[in-house]
């Protein structure tokens, strides 16, 4: 219990630290002294590159870790996450398709909304396939058969791209990163994510409930059918609103629920808001680490993301080999 | 702390699966104050007619009265406060402390009752089922006993009129078993109203006040446990040679089962 009452204020503390890190590191450190002097160029930089690029970690990584913590506990699996179940992918797609159909220069509402009707079928496609209690193996093969369903579609609009800009942009978001973000991908970005999160917590009750699986949440009076919808519409807004505007982040919605059981307690509700600020603390940490690493071009934030993820998947699913076989 | 007296009047239910008739014809009439214990061989209906009354499952026909409302036209979190139910295999997803499995009792009761209010009947079920001192153990670390106990704590913690349990006893020992009838009879003792599956004759005829044994789909006895549990009706229900045994002097009563029936 005593872990429990420093875990919150030492994450937020720790996310404070991280942004203005992002905000000071890079190509050029920005420093007290320049920021002092009114240096135009340094304004800049700040205004323009970085602080929209921390805002942006921060948002994204706290709903990417939101999601992931409300996916788990509702599907009563460790192991779920937008990520490694499809739904980013398949957001993805929906994006993709909205450049390759050339309809994603007619608004710039127009490709967002595309990624959130991707990630929303993604939710309701991973839940039909899987069912409502998932055993671990059919919610993994269902993220199969989302994912490389998704990865195809988008491979297949990659090979029949319309125009080499086309081509490019969508390689951009199978990457994904926070490199040169403006606030106009914020605006797009901050309202869906935002809604989003406001209904994912809203299924806070529900999760809690589910720990008692499907009938012990009926009997405790909660409409599963209402949660699913909730979180389906909720989990479809924060990746097709995260995705449209830094690509496909996978794993964050993974690891970060782990980390965070140890230190607030396994209470899927309770697990929800510590996941988003440890989720807007691994995103910053990972961001700097991109900027930080030498070479020419800087290493996409998705990449980096999955060299960490993968490994800790792997970790994840060794120690839960018992439970499969 | 006694509550109102509270009914249940179930008439004409119905339920299917499929084009299989799983209940059939139910009329009964259930007060609190009482154990009443639902027997009957596996696929008898009797987790079906709980899971009916629990309002998790809608019957076809027939209505289902909860103090003269009908149980389907309140509203989900209102029928939970009124009725718990416990399942039979109780899933625990995540290995939460045991203070935060009771405490998830007091779900319906979210924005009703204040923080305060719900610490005071968690702590009130843990001490009622003495799993206070695992407050803060992990459930997953528990027995098999232990954690049935913290399962009726939870429902305890709903502070509820009625307790649904479907067959709170499978997997207990000899003693658990009579632990958690008693916890069962305390409940009644104040006035709520329990109703249980059982599939142990003898611990049915020692904690029920009336059983009901469903065979089929259908109510086949309706009584005290003397005239419910008669050597006609478990032949014909169970299709054993089974006797309903006096305790000596004033010693609880034993069903003694001598084999399978010889059908004649």
């Amino acid at each position: 219990m005593t872990s429990r009452r420093w875990a919150m204020p030492a994450l937020l503390a720790l996310v404070v630290v991280l942004a203005i890190l992002s905000v000071a590191v890079g190509r050029v450190t920005l420093t007290w002294d320049m920021w002092k002097a009114q240096d135009p160029v340094s304004r800049a930089i700040l205004i323009e590159l970085r602080l929209p690029r921390a805002i942006l970690g921060v948002l994204v990584g706290a709903s990417l870790g939101l999601a992931g913590a409300a996916m788990q506990g509702y599907l009563r699996n460790a192991l779920a996450e937008p990520g490694t179940l499809g739904v980013s992918a398949m957001a993805a797609l929906g994006a993709v398709l909205s450049i390759f159909f050339n309809i994603a220069g007619l608004h710039p509402w127009v490709l967002p909304i595309c990624g959130v009707i991707g990630g929303m079928t993604g939710m309701a496609a991973l839940f039909a396939l899987s069912g409502m209690t998932a055993s671990v193996l059919s919610l993994v093969l269902s993220g199969i058969i989302l994912s490389a369903l998704a990865v195809a579609g988008i491979s297949l609009a990659l090979s029949l791209s319309p125009s080499p800009w086309a081509a490019t942009e969508i390689v951009r978001w199978m990457l994904g990163g926070l490199t040169d973000r403006s606030f106009d991908e914020l605006t797009i970005a901050t309202p869906l994510i935002v809604v989003g999160c406001i209904a994912v917590l809203g299924c806070r009750r529900s999760l809690d409930a589910l720990t008692l699986g499907e009938t012990g949440a009926r009997s405790l009076g909660i409409d599963l059918n209402r949660a699913q919808w909730q979180l389906a519409l909720g989990i479809g807004l924060i990746v097709g609103g995260s995705t449209a505007v830094t690509g496909m982040i996978g794993f964050v919605g993974l690891i970060v629920p782990h980390l965070m059981r140890p230190l607030v307690g396994s209470r899927p509700g309770a697990l929800l808001v510590p996941s988003a600020i440890a989720g807007a603390a691994l995103v910053l940490a990972g961001d700097i680490v991109v900027r930080l690493l030498p070479g020419g071009s800087e290493l996409q934030l998705g990449v980096v993301m999955s060299l960490v993820g993968a490994p800790f998947f792997f970790v994840l699913l060794h120690s839960m080999r018992r439970k499969l076989t | 702390m006694t509550r109102p007296a509270s009914n249940l009047k179930i008439s004409g239910l119905q339920f299917r699966r499929g084009t299989r008739v799983v209940l059939d014809a139910i009329d009964l009439h259930l007060q609190s104050g009482a154990v009443t214990a639902v027997l009957g061989p596996n696929g008898a209906g009797k987790s079906t007619l709980l899971s009916c009354i629990a309002g998790l499952l809608r019957p076809e026909r027939g209505s289902i009265e909860l103090d003269g409302t009908s149980l389907h036209s309140l509203a989900a979190m209102q029928r939970a406060r009124r009725i718990a139910f416990l399942p039979q295999t109780p899933e625990i997803a995540w290995s939460i402390d045991v203070q935060t499995l009771v405490g998830l009792g007091r779900i319906p009761f979210h924005g009703l009752s204040s923080d305060e209010e719900d610490r005071t009947a968690v702590t009130r079920a843990m001490i009622r089922t003495e799993v206070a001192q695992w407050a803060d153990r992990t459930v997953t670390t528990l027995s098999g006993g232990e954690r049935a106990r913290v399962l009726l704590a939870r429902v305890l913690a709903g502070e509820s009129d009625w307790i649904l349990a479907d067959e709170p006893f499978t997997g207990l020992d000899p003693s658990h078993q009579f632990e958690a009838a008693e916890l069962l009879r305390a409940v009644v003792d104040q006035g709520g109203g329990v109703v249980l599956t059982i599939h142990d004759l003898t611990l049915a005829a020692r904690i029920a006040d009336r059983v009901i044994i469903i065979d089929d789909g259908r109510i086949v006895a309706d009584g005290t446990p003397q005239d419910a549990l008669t050597p006609q009706i478990l032949r014909d229900v169970y299709n054993i040679d089974a006797q309903w045994l006096d305790g000596a002097n004033g010693t609880p009563p034993t069903i003694a089962i001598h084999g399978r029936a010889t059908r004649s």
